[in-house]
């Protein structure tokens, strides 16, 4: 019964809203919206991309994995710099009163900013596109990790703090063994929203600098006027942000667990 | 002789929104080197906070401590702190955190050494088979126990316990009391020690200060507990003066029972006291009576 209630909620019911998905996507690319390829065409144009993920067969023209292959490194680049910069600042931010009240203004304000407007920005600054383009990842990604960071920070209880005064542990000895692990769920949580925004910024940062990828795959279709590949591509693109989220809050959790 | 720890007319006042609190006013103590001393209390008067000012994590308002020929100025790991709730970084296994402190005072010894120092701690308060695990694997009782390896590894000029049984049953309190004394027989260290208990400070102490309740608390009266050492539980609650002693103590605290002073807003602390302490006083009637 148990199983069967297991099967009803994590099978069944997707598969339902699935099938209402496609549904609505075929009764709207037949009726108002004539231009939008059927569900059917999308996979037609798009077996190829799928049934050889690794082609090369140009530099527009390659497998849809190795497009996306392409993107998560640039994206593994820009992460990684987000993450080398957020953590110190959220360090700064959560031990200091003093930053706090210096910088927090200024990130407030650079927080919302679009990855379309810092591109050119980063243009300016870096004159070549992949520099350019890790720059803007990097800097729309680490707010969250800022924050979070910040907030574990705040949130060590005073007992840890209380034992790294009473055993005068060094500085270092008390970063790496107290704050850092006991700041680590919060910061982690932080990594994890920091690498969807990452992701999201992507497809931004290959459109506007032409570098190879999902997202410039998906804008060159466009201009090509396939549109059976721009679904494609949604679609790759959504697959893969779910995993990476799924994939992160695995290891969230875990840390969790051990850390808290 | 010169005292290996004396207070001299320590202070401590809080800045409050309603101008500031005298917590604890000229309190004066003194211990000899090896004596255990254990200080009673209401709940509120002050005790946590005279003992964090020796541990070195509250700064004094007033007067001076001095602790072996030197004034203490700041934590340091020549006094072991217990804390009530064990306190143990749950990321590290019993080990670790027993380590955590042995790799600050021998830090010219290998790691090996080190690692020794503390497994044997852990192996004095009964851990010896759950060195490896951490603090989420272990119960109260159990963690508590390693915090008292922790402090005892350091091998401190001082050891300051605040109520470290005072969240545990009385089956491990009475557990972890023998611990406790079984470490300090092997190695007589200067404790002061916060607690609840009569009965506790009865079986632990070689005086047993009591003080009076807050604001402004202070030393009110010190008993003299002489039970022969090394001590077991049924010897000292044979011995003929126990119940004197045990009815002095609850007189004092029923003499400062209730303070005026209403307990601080949003701590419940202070109702869970007046109950224990009249389990206390129901428990001291008993064999009194039977006298
Ligand atoms: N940071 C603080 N600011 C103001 N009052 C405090 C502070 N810390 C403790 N107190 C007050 O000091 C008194 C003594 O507290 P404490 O030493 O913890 O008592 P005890 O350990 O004897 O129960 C209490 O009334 C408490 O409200
Ligand atoms: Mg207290």
């Amino acid at each position: 019964m148990k199983n069967f209630r297991f099967k009803f909620d994590w099978v069944v019911l997707p598969a339902i809203g699935l099938a209402l998905v496609l549904a609505i996507w075929s009764a709207s690319s037949e009726t108002w919206a004539g231009k939008l390829p059927s569900p059917g065409q999308t996979w037609d144009k798009s077996k190829l991309y799928i049934t050889e993920p690794f082609a090369h067969r140009g530099v527009q023209d390659q497998g849809i994995v190795r497009f996306t292959l392409y993107s998560l490194i640039l994206v593994a680049k820009g992460y990684a710099l987000a993450l080398l910069l957020g953590v110190p600042l959220g360090f700064c931010l959560g031990l200091s009163d003093f930053f706090t009240r210096t910088f927090d203004p200024i990130f407030q304000i650079l927080r919302p900013v679009s990855p379309l407007a810092w591109l050119p920005l980063g243009l300016v600054l870096f004159h070549k596109n992949e520099p350019a383009a890790i720059f803007t990842i990097a800097i729309c990604a680490m707010w969250p990790t800022v924050l979070n960071t910040a907030v574990g920070v705040r949130s060590i209880p005073q007992d840890y703090l209380n034992v790294a005064r009473v055993l005068s542990l060094s500085r270092t000895r008390t970063l790496f063994s107290v704050l850092l692990p006991a700041a680590l769920p919060y910061m982690f949580t932080g990594f994890r929203l920091s690498l969807g925004i990452a992701w999201l910024v992507i497809v931004a940062a290959e459109m506007l600098t032409g570098i190879p990828g999902v997202g410039n795959f998906l804008y060159q279709e466009y201009n090509s006027g396939i549109f059976e590949h721009i679904l494609l591509c949604i679609i790759t693109i959504g697959i893969v942000g779910f995993a990476m989220d799924r994939i992160m809050s695995i290891v969230e959790n875990n840390l969790k667990r051990v850390f808290a | 002789m010169n005292p290996y720890l004396s207070l001299r007319n320590v202070g401590k006042t809080y800045p409050t929104p309603k101008g500031s609190a005298v917590i604890v006013e000229d309190f004066n103590l003194s211990l000899r080197q090896g004596e255990f001393v254990c200080l009673i209390g209401h709940s509120g008067c002050g005790k946590s906070t005279v003992l964090s000012m020796v541990a070195g994590l509250n700064p004094l308002s007033s007067g001076e401590m001095i602790l072996a020929g030197k004034k203490i100025e700041g934590p340091g790991p020549d006094r072991g702190v217990v804390f009530q709730a064990p306190c143990l970084l749950p990321w590290m296994t019993a080990l670790g955190n027993v380590q955590l402190g042995v790799d600050q005072i021998y830090p010219q010894s290998t790691r090996n050494q080190r690692r020794e120092i503390a497994a044997k701690f852990l192996t004095l308060v009964g851990l010896g088979d759950a060195v490896h695990q951490k603090p989420p694997e272990l119960s109260v009782g159990m963690r508590q126990r390693v915090g008292l390896a922790r402090a005892f590894a350091l091998d401190p000029r001082l050891l300051l316990l605040d109520e470290p049984f005072g969240m545990l049953d009385s089956l491990t309190r009475f557990e972890l009391q023998q611990v406790l004394i079984d470490l300090w027989n092997e190695n007589q260290k200067t404790a002061l020690m916060v607690t609840h208990d009569v009965d506790e400070a009865l079986f632990l102490a070689d005086r047993i200060v009591m003080m009076t309740n807050g604001p402004a608390a202070r030393v009110g009266d010190i008993l003299e507990v002489s039970f022969p050492r090394p001590r077991g539980r049924e010897e000292v609650m044979a011995h003929p003066d126990y119940y004197r002693l045990r009815e002095y103590l609850i007189e004092f605290l029923e003499e400062h029972a209730y303070p005026q002073q209403t307990p601080p807003p949003g701590s419940a602390k202070p109702q869970a006291d007046a109950a224990s302490y009249h389990a206390m006083v129901e428990h001291a009637r008993v064999p009194v009576g039977n006298d």
